[in-house]
Parts: C-alpha cells; structure tokens; sequence
C-alpha cells in the first residue's frame, strides 16, 4: 500500500492510530484522582507533540541518515513562525498560505546556509550551523525589527492590512472556517476528554511527514545517504557526489523545521526570536539522540518524552509534593520534599539530564534501542518455552531501520 | 596507446620530490603491475590517478581524456574504480546494500534525487548485485551486516563493490596487504578468477613479489620517485637494476 510493503504499512498504521487516538490515550488517570496532573491529553501539550514531532522527524533525516550534527536548526524554525505570521498580516487568518510560505521560506534559507555549512564536516559543520542560527537570531532580535517586531515579537494588530478577511471570518487562526483553537469536549464517566482541531491537523500533518521520512529511508537516495555516514570516501570512489546528496538531506531537514515552526504560529499567531536560539537547536538534538537517531520512530518518542517532562514534571510543585508526602512523619516529608525539589518543579532538566546521560550511556541506539532489546528478551522467552533450547548460532544482521 | 597515458609527472612535498617524471603505459586488457620498495612513490602515482593529488607536472590521460583536476566520483564515472590498502566498505550497511549503492552509480550518476523510489522495487539492481556477489562467493552472507565480514570477505566485497560497476581499468592498491599467506593466496586466485571471466585492465601496487609475479603481464618498477624499467615479469626477475633497487634489498632480510 502507498508504495510500502506489508511491514511498514502495519508500522505505518499503528503510528496512525496511535496519534489519533492521542487524546484518548493520554488521559488514562479520571480527573478527580490525584493522578490526573500526569494526563497529557490537553490541546496545547498534544500539539506541541506533534508539531516537536515533526521537528525531530526532519532533523533525523539529516543526522541520523548521514550523521551531520547540525546546532542550527532552530532558525529555520524561527523563520517558518515569521513567514505564518506575515501572512497573517497580509492577508488573513488562514493557516495555509502561511505554511506554505514557511516550507519555502525555509527551504531556501536551508539552501543558503546547507550551501556554506556543508563545505565542512565533522565539528567544522555543527560549528558553522550554531554560528549562523546565533546571526539570524540576533538579526531578528534587533537589525531586521522592521520584519520581525525585535524583542516584542511578530504579531497581528488591528491596523494590519489583511487584504482577504472578509465580514465573518474567524478571528483566530483557522483552516476554511475550521477554528484551531476550538475543541469538542468529551466527558465518559469521570474521564474528559478533549479534540481539538488545532491538534488534530497537526496530526495528519505530522503522519504525512511521517509518511514522508518513512518513504525516504526506504528510498536509493536515504540509502546513500545512510552510505555518507558509513563511509564519504568510499561513496566519492563509487563515483558518487556526496555533497548534492547532504545538501538535498539539509534542505529537507529545514524544510521540516519550517513546517514545525509554521505550526507554531499556526496554533498561536506569536513568532518570536526566542524561537531561534541555541537552546532551541540544542532540544531537537536532545530529542533524536533521546529516541534514537536515525530510527524512524525514535525523534517522536524523543520530542514526546522531552515535552512530557517539560510540561508535566515541571508542575510538581511544593502543594503537589506535601500532598503526596503528607501521610509521612513530618522530619521525614521535609527531607524527602528537600530531596525532591532538586528534580521535580523548576529542576525538571536535572532529572531529564540524568536520563539522557543513562540513556546515552547504556542504551546509545536512545529509546528505540531499549525498546528492541525488551522485544528481544521476550522474544528469546517465548523461543525458550517453545523448544527449549536458543543455542545455535545466528550471524548478526542489519537491523532494520524501521523499529 | 594505452588505456592510462602518464607523461612526466611530477609530485612534490615541501622538500621531498615524491615523484619525478614518471612516464607510464598501461594497456588495455593487462595486468600493470607498479612496484618499488617503501617510499618510492607508488602509492602517491596511485593517488594522482584517482583525483586525490594534482602532480605539479605532466599529464595524466585516461580513455584519451585528461583526469587532471577533476574530482574522484568524476573520475570513477569515467571507468576508474580502486580498491584501497584497508578494505573501505559501508560497515553500518548489509553486503547487498554494499554492492547496491555502486549500481545505482552506474546506472543514474553522481546525483540523483531518487526519494520517492522503493530500494526493493529496483528489481534490476538487486538483480545485478545478487549475481555479483555469487561470483565472488558471498551470496550467503547478503544480508550481514558489512562491519561482522572477516577481513578475506570484506576485501572480496570491496571487489564486488567495484567490479559491479565493469570499469575499465582497475586500480588496487596493495591488495594483500598485512595478509596471511593463506589469504593472499586466496586474494590471487580471485583477481585470477575476475581476470579470466571478464576483459578488465588492472594496475596493480604490490610489495609482495609473490602476488606481483603470480598475477602480472607487465611491470614497472620505480624507485626514487622515478621509473627504472618497464618490463615483463622474466625479465624484471633477472634485471640487475631491479635486483640492486629493490630484490637485492629484500634477499638481504
């Protein structure tokens, strides 16, 4: 189906049902438990999966294919949340021309800086990539304010022209009429459940890159550039040239950014400079290796994991803690609570950086691997029960990109 | 006129004069074989073939055309593939991947923005690169990762690799190098084999005088940065030049 075979169609299917059932999927606690505060299933965090998602799908093609660490990524997210808002200004409300405009956008500010970065490799290449996102974050902060609106950031005001909004449009980003903001509220026994149609075309946006990514890993072109990160040598003595491949890799990639970037203006019509910091850049990264750089799965659960914790750990606050701890004697709750604040609430990053460090250091494939080597383990189980006996010897083979 | 024309080139390094004048001839559908002991310069005349060095002098011609100054996916697109001293393969892909990556050079060129292909679909290229690992014996192992290979396998699939792409001409660079002996001989008997089935011109940089005497029709010895002799492999074993410049020096050991 779709120019897949039988394997990653069904791959292709579960990812489908899973984001759209996130909603559902993501609340497992009733509301009135005092588990509710880890449900995720609210609009603003299921967007930000998804549009993260989307974000580390397209940084993936570009280092976990050919390995070429990029520090610069956020600008083309920045520059895809500008190009949305522009056309906010300019014509409507209406999300489409913006996203288009941010693919292109940033695709041709890929091209431009992909053109230069790629001359080097290695360190050369991150640095080159950090350097120029630094310059255009400190142009949009300050020298290019006529486009960007500087330190404030880029917004609608009323005197902006918006040439095609007519009497009754929405006010608000919308697709056709179809507000991003409004949802359907769902409430089965103690359970609410929300959709939102802000989270809900980002979904089918982000399968389609999925999509995308999942056909460019099985294609010649994400062979060779799988072959870049093996071996560049061997490629250029094959008679191959490696650098219209890497660069056709980072155009793409950015691409992707922008997208991610669009639909963050696309769910909030805000685009700020803050956007396209180092910080930013650095988070993608942190999600790929997080997940498992070039597996396909990988920067999803990586972009999931880090934004869950962003959102979710980061609210556990003193109230939150006492609540748990309050059964215990008192000498003990203030210790534990004195404990605990080194991990929860505003140092959620110690504890998302002690897992990256754990992850880094015992399972380096990120969570994928983890995953597989649980799979294995069963696996090998169930090979057990069945005839007791798994001594032969298999000669390793490659594993499947897929999983 | 030979199917690789070298004429006086020249190669320096800072105080070194790695190659000088070096005037070469390999003929179409021959064993060349280029030896010389350690430092001579061979493998820097190997490496002015492929596009890695630009000699300060001289021309290098392939096919009629000069390879100067051009790139080495340029030059191999011309009909120039090279086997390297260490077996340079994709370690990260399987066997068949290896050999697959080749093919589609042959077949769509240095660039081709294939993304919404399938691999698998290319029934073709599979189909080419399943028989080329029969011949060379690894159709077994096609979907090992290229990384577990035993060296012998590796350096058979770095043939593969570049015997999928028919070139024209052939370059190995120290082929049994840091091999034993039963490897080597093994080595031999695969060149031997490729050498019988098909009409290929190989250049040949070898140390080992036991490969080098098994597998070539001509030799040219070099010393010094310089051409000795051009001769065939009787009389390069009695030339006392050759003995002086290089036997002389291995009977010694």
């Amino acid at each position: 189906m779709l120019g897949l075979n039988n394997k990653d169609t069904r791959f292709l299917l579960i990812v489908v049902f899973l984001t759209l059932a996130t909603p559902i999927l993501l609340q497992p606690f009733p509301e009135s438990s005092g588990m509710a505060q880890f449900n995720a299933g609210y609009p603003d965090l299921m967007q930000r999966f998804a549009i993260f998602g989307i974000f580390a799908i397209g940084f993936n093609i570009l280092f976990g294919l050919t390995g070429y660490l990029s520090f610069g990524h956020a600008a083309f997210l920045g520059v895809g949340s500008y190009s949305v808002v522009w056309m906010y200004k300019l014509l409507d409300y209406n999300v489409l021309p913006g996203l288009v405009l941010a693919i292109i956008t940033s695709g041709l500010f890929a091209l431009l800086i992909g053109f230069i970065s790629l001359r080097r490799s290695g360190i050369y290449f991150s640095i080159l990539t950090l350097a120029f996102a630094q310059m255009s974050f400190n142009l949009a902060y300050s020298v290019l304010t006529p486009l960007t609106n500087g330190e404030t950031g880029l917004q609608v005001y009323g005197n902006d022209p918006q040439y095609l909004i007519g009497e009754n449009s929405p006010t608000s980003p919308h697709l056709f009429g179809l507000v991003m903001n409004e949802s359907a509220k769902v409430n089965i026994g103690d359970w609410q459940f929300t959709f939102n149609n802000g989270y809900y075309f980002c979904a089918v946006i982000a399968i389609l890159a999925f999509y995308m990514s999942l056909r460019i890993f099985r294609s010649p072109f994400g062979l060779m550039l799988r072959a870049v990160k093996s071996n560049q040598q061997r490629l250029n003595y094959t008679g191959l040239n490696s650098r219209p491949y890497t660069l056709a890799a980072f155009v793409i990639s950015g691409m992707y950014a922008g997208l991610a970037g669009g639909l963050l203006a696309a769910m909030d019509p805000l685009a700020g400079a803050e956007r396209m910091q180092w910080t930013a850049s650095g988070e993608v990264v942190l999600m790929t290796i997080l997940g498992g750089a070039g597996t396909l799965m990988g920067p999803v659960l990586g972009a999931g994991f880090i934004k869950y914790f962003e959102n979710i750990f980061s609210k556990i606050n003193d109230t939150v803690l006492h609540g748990w701890f309050g059964w215990l004697p008192d000498g003990v709750e203030d210790v534990i609570i004195f404990i605990s604040h080194f991990f929860v609430g505003k140092s959620w990053h110690l504890t998302l950086g002690l897992l990256f460090m754990m992850v880094v250091i015992f399972l380096p494939g990120g969570l994928v691997e983890g995953g597989q080597r649980i799979a294995a383990m069963l696996r090998r189980d169930r090979a057990k029960t069945d005839d007791g006996d798994d001594g032969e010897h298999h000669p390793k083979t490659t594993p499947h990109v897929a999983e | 006129m030979g199917i690789l024309e070298v004429k006086g080139v020249g190669k320096r390094f800072g105080g070194l004069q790695a190659l000088s004048d070096v005037n070469l001839s390999v003929q179409e559908n021959t064993v060349h074989a280029i030896i010389g002991p350690n430092g001579a310069g061979k493998s820097t005349l190997l490496n002015c073939f492929v596009g890695k060095l630009i000699p300060d002098t001289g021309s290098v011609m392939f096919n009629g055309q000069s390879v100067l100054g051009l790139k080495p996916h340029q030059i191999n697109q011309m009909g120039i593939s090279r086997v390297f001293q260490t077996p340079e393969i994709f370690d990260d892909l399987s066997v068949i991947e290896n050999v697959m990556i080749p093919c589609f050079a042959t077949r769509d060129g240095s660039f081709r923005m294939h993304a919404f292909e399938t691999v698998a679909n290319e029934k073709n290229i599979v189909a080419t690169a399943e028989e080329i690992l029969l011949d060379v014996n690894m159709a077994d192992k096609r979907h090992m990762q290229a990384s577990s290979l035993s060296r012998g396998d590796k350096r058979r699939l770095e043939m593969a690799m570049c015997l999928v792409q028919n070139p024209k001409l052939l370059l190995l660079d120290e082929p049994t190098a840091g091999m034993a002996r039963a490897d080597t001989n093994n080595t031999i008997d695969l060149l031997k084999e490729i050498k019988s089935k098909r009409d290929i011109t190989m250049a040949i940089i070898e140390h080992d005088m036991h490969v080098v005497f098994s597998l070539a029709e001509r030799i040219t010895v070099l010393a010094q940065g310089t051409p000795l002799v051009e001769d065939t492999p009787e009389n390069i074993k009695g030339h006392p030049k050759v003995k002086e410049a290089y036997l002389g020096e291995a009977q010694q050991e």
